[in-house]
């Protein structure tokens, strides 16, 4: 017996081989494109570089508003100075819509009590990182959010 | 069944029923089967009450696949019309708020119902040798019901739903590796959209129905090849000592009597308690206030919110979710780690672990209700 598997594989062990092999790739066969059919297709994002969200007299001081970037949401606040600020509105901590709280002054995520100051970064609660920050531009009276550099 | 009381059987339905009985056992050989129904048996002792918990989940079970069949008839699984079309069920459907009540109170009856059988079957040490493999198609029921709760959740399209499947996909979206692949997977793109509604509509009342089975079929075999767990004082016992009921027709008749009444709670909270539809899912409107997940995960929401951003170096959801992982992988594997302890003081050790959890579970549950 030790000779023979010495000698290398019996005729046996080496169609089981070829067996196991050719289920393994078979199998595969099926897997590969089953996966690849879930992982959906990329679709063309439309690319927005700014959004015109309206007359800056028509918005109320102390607000919050989420507005439709491309496919994302923004929430742009409009000061008690007057002052804009624009963030994306998904909360770093798992994705949830955040909204602006006239109540606190601060960017709140409903979700898991996350908040964030009107610079985007965080105050307490769990979200790791600050909220990405989007540019507003005034021209004329009209706001105008656009994508900042960073 | 022998010839002479065969013939003897006076009344015509008996002579029909034993007709029937012979022509089936001509081709069946239902002797041995009837057998062993004859010989199944409960053990009687103070915890029998637990053994009900089990049927009490199939029939919740067969509620809900009842209540989805009626409820496909009318729902449309797309962004643009599911909303309104569970309004539509809700408003013009004859009875179609009651049948959406229903299958929203089963899901959760069924699932606190399972949360039972499952803690009884741990305190009762009943996954033990032999029966491992009955726990495990156990906990694989119990995370397919879960699986079946978190994709229904989403198919009305609400405000609600949304943000809950928006949370519920990104935690996966945090599982070191596999997670982004697997968000994509399970969102069918990067955000929350039609086509996430699209697929848990899929999943929901094809693949998962079919999954569930299988492991219903596997738990049930594996119940009825070995019996009913005894307790383990029994071992000590004299066969005589030991108490039982038969299953045919004593148990199965008060496991009847006890689907009756959970039938009666189930129409009580469906009709006074109507299934609330809310708001239509606005990927453009913020979370609302107050907003929380289903009571079930409401445990791991409340946690999620004490952990912070950032622990030392690692970002604070993905040790929540390493967190839950290896708890929930743990107590998956219990009869793996149990056979490893020591006996003497192996079944207090399991029961305090046991209490830990619950009031755990419960502690963490009645903060996030009370925080609303």
């Amino acid at each position: 017996m030790n000779d023979e598997t010495k000698k290398g594989k019996t005729r046996r062990e080496f169609l089981n081989d070829v067996l196991i092999g050719g289920f393994g790739a078979w199998m595969m066969a099926i897997l590969y494109p089953v996966i690849s059919y879930l992982d959906p297709p990329k679709s063309k994002e439309v690319k927005v570089s700014q959004v015109n969200i309206g007359k800056s007299s028509e918005i109320e001081k102390n607000s919050g508003k989420i507005i439709r970037f491309g496919e994302k949401p923004v929430l742009v606040i409009k000061k008690n100075n007057g002052e804009y600020s624009a963030f994306m509105a998904e909360c770093t901590h798992l994705n949830c819509t955040v909204q602006y709280r006239k109540d606190l002054g601060l960017i709140y995520c409903a979700c898991h009590n996350g908040k964030y100051d009107l610079n985007g970064k965080v105050v307490s609660g769990p979200p790791p990182a600050p909220l990405q920050k989007y540019e507003v531009a005034l021209k004329g009276d009209e706001v105008i959010v656009y994508k900042g550099e960073g | 069944m022998s010839k002479e009381k065969l013939h003897s059987s006076s009344t015509e339905t008996g002579k029909a029923d034993s007709a029937i009985n012979k022509w089936l056992d001509d081709r069946f050989q239902l002797a041995a089967l009837r057998e062993f129904a004859k010989h199944k048996s409960v053990p009687k002792f103070r915890e029998t009450i637990w053994y009900y918990f089990g049927g009490i989940a199939l029939l919740l079970f067969l509620v809900q696949v009842c209540t989805g069949i009626l409820l496909v008839m009318y729902y449309k699984g797309t962004e643009d019309s599911a909303f309104e079309s569970v309004r539509f069920i809700d408003a013009k459907v004859n009875f179609g708020w009651l049948i959406r009540s229903i299958h929203s109170w089963s899901a959760n009856l069924m699932i606190l119902a399972i949360f039972i059988h499952m803690f009884s079957i741990y305190f009762l040490k009943s996954f033990r040798k032999p029966r491992e493999l009955t726990w495990y198609t156990g906990i694989g029921l119990l995370f397919v019901t879960m699986a079946f709760g978190f994709s229904g959740y989403l198919l009305p399209w609400n405000e609600l739903a949304y943000f809950a499947t928006k949370v519920g996909t990104d935690i996966t979206g945090q599982v070191p590796v596999v997670g982004k692949f697997m968000l994509t997977l399970m969102r069918g793109g990067a955000d929350v959209t039609g086509a996430t509604l699209s697929r848990f509509f899929g999943i929901h009342v094809a693949l998962f129905p079919g999954i569930f089975a299988i492991f219903l079929m596997l738990h049930l075999l594996f119940i009825q090849r070995q019996g009913m767990s005894e307790p383990e004082e029994w071992a000590k016992l004299d066969p005589k000592e030991k108490k039982t009921i038969p299953f045919f027709p004593n148990f199965m008749l008060r496991e009847l009597l006890i689907w009756l009444i959970v039938i009666n709670i189930l129409a009580v909270l469906a009709v006074y308690f109507p299934w609330e539809l809310g708001k239509k899912a606005d990927a453009f409107a913020s979370a609302p206030q107050g907003i929380k997940p289903e009571w079930y995960f409401l445990f791991m929401f409340q946690i999620l919110k004490y952990i912070p951003g950032k622990v030392w170096l690692f970002d604070g959801e993905v040790l929540g979710v390493l967190f839950f992982g290896v708890g929930i992988g743990l107590w998956v594997l219990v009869p793996f780690w149990d056979s490893k302890i020591k006996s003497g003081h192996r079944n207090k050790i399991l029961t305090y672990i046991g209490i830990g959890i619950v009031v755990f579970m419960i502690t963490f549950t009645t903060i996030a209700w009370i925080a609303g």
